[in-house]
């Protein structure tokens, strides 16, 4: 028998949705391309399009098919960041750590990702970074062949220049 | 720029809720670790299980709990045929509104049966427990037909 020391305050009540995920022809091409080490974006087929990493397929400004494939630079931007205090439940990273919006180079708009390999106070706008890419034999279809970004010893972008970098860097 | 094959990829997306209880059903749920169905009588002297926090006509806040049995009759049902990954049996079973002894309004729980023809309204049912209750709904495994439906 239980005593009042007993009685049940709470329970577990976990829902779980399971999907089929889809890509989509773009995403699934940006995928392939970044299987290969790639980071691709694409963009209309028009002098001065901007570039979107990672495409949807479409430009949400005119709706219009982004049949063009771009290369993209693995160095990037900081758009603009967050210190993650909080642990997310079955997250395997330790607080506290930066989550980035990051704008390649070559690219136009940001996509969102980790920084490490620095020091979170000093983490600001403008910073520039690298990717650290995992060994190749591991590389699949996933944005995490990137394992995060790392500050490199260039000088900060100005704000109103973020988005509107060249590519460069692939002379490799 | 080639057409790469479409990927597709199963994906589950959690929630990993904790609920609070509240007194109320805390000492329901309390009960079925016990092994006791409890409910609670209501100002016009019905007993509801599972318990209610608030006097359904009166409003006020009930507080007299009552163990019912884990014995019932079965007042309406539905057979599913066809069990989805959420059910609680995974063959056909039925869901029932069951009144249990000592209590006024049913409670609806899952009745394992054979067939579809087994079950009827008036059919008495048991309660079958799992090995290690731990406090949920789920403690009952299912309601079990008696054998001897008037």
């Amino acid at each position: 028998m239980s005593d009042e020391q007993d009685v049940i305050t709470d329970i577990e009540t976990p829902i779980y949705l399971k999907y089929n995920f889809t890509a989509g022809l773009a995403p699934s091409r940006f995928l392939t391309q970044l299987k290969n080490g790639k980071l691709t974006g694409q963009r209309r087929a028009e002098p001065d399009a901007p570039v979107y990493v990672p495409p949807r397929g479409s430009c949400p400004a005119s709706g219009m098919p982004t049949d063009e494939e771009v290369e993209v630079s693995d160095k990037a931007t900081v758009q603009s960041f967050t210190i993650v205090h909080i642990p997310i439940p079955n997250n395997p990273i330790q607080p506290p750590f930066v989550v980035a919006n990051l704008v390649a180079d070559g690219a136009n708009i940001s996509f969102i990702h980790l920084m490490s390999e620095c020091v979170n106070e000093e983490v600001r706008i403008g910073q520039r970074v690298q990717a650290v890419w995992k060994p190749e034999e591991e590389w699949d279809y996933a944005m995490d062949n990137i394992r995060y970004f790392k500050p490199i010893d260039e000088p900060d972008v100005a704000v109103d220049m973020i988005g509107k970098l060249p590519v460069t860097g692939l002379e490799e | 720029m080639s057409q790469p094959d479409l990927l597709k990829q199963p994906f589950e997306l959690g929630f990993t809720y904790t609920r609070s209880t509240g007194p109320v059903v805390g000492r329901f749920l309390t009960g079925l670790r016990n092994r006791e169905i409890i409910g609670n009588r209501a100002s016009d002297g019905r007993v509801i299980v599972p318990p209610m926090e608030y006097d359904p006509v009166t409003a006020d806040a009930l507080d007299e709990f009552v163990p019912v049995s884990d014995e019932g009759v079965i007042v309406s049902w539905a057979w599913v045929s066809e069990p989805r990954e959420a059910h609680p049996m995974e063959k056909p079973f039925a869901w029932a509104m069951i009144r249990l002894k000592g209590a006024d309004v049913p409670m609806i729980h899952c009745v394992a049966a054979p067939e579809e023809s087994a079950v009827s309204t008036g059919a008495r049912v048991k309660a079958r427990w799992v090995d290690e209750p731990r406090g949920y709904i789920t403690d009952i495994a299912c309601f079990e037909l008696m054998g001897d439906a008037s």
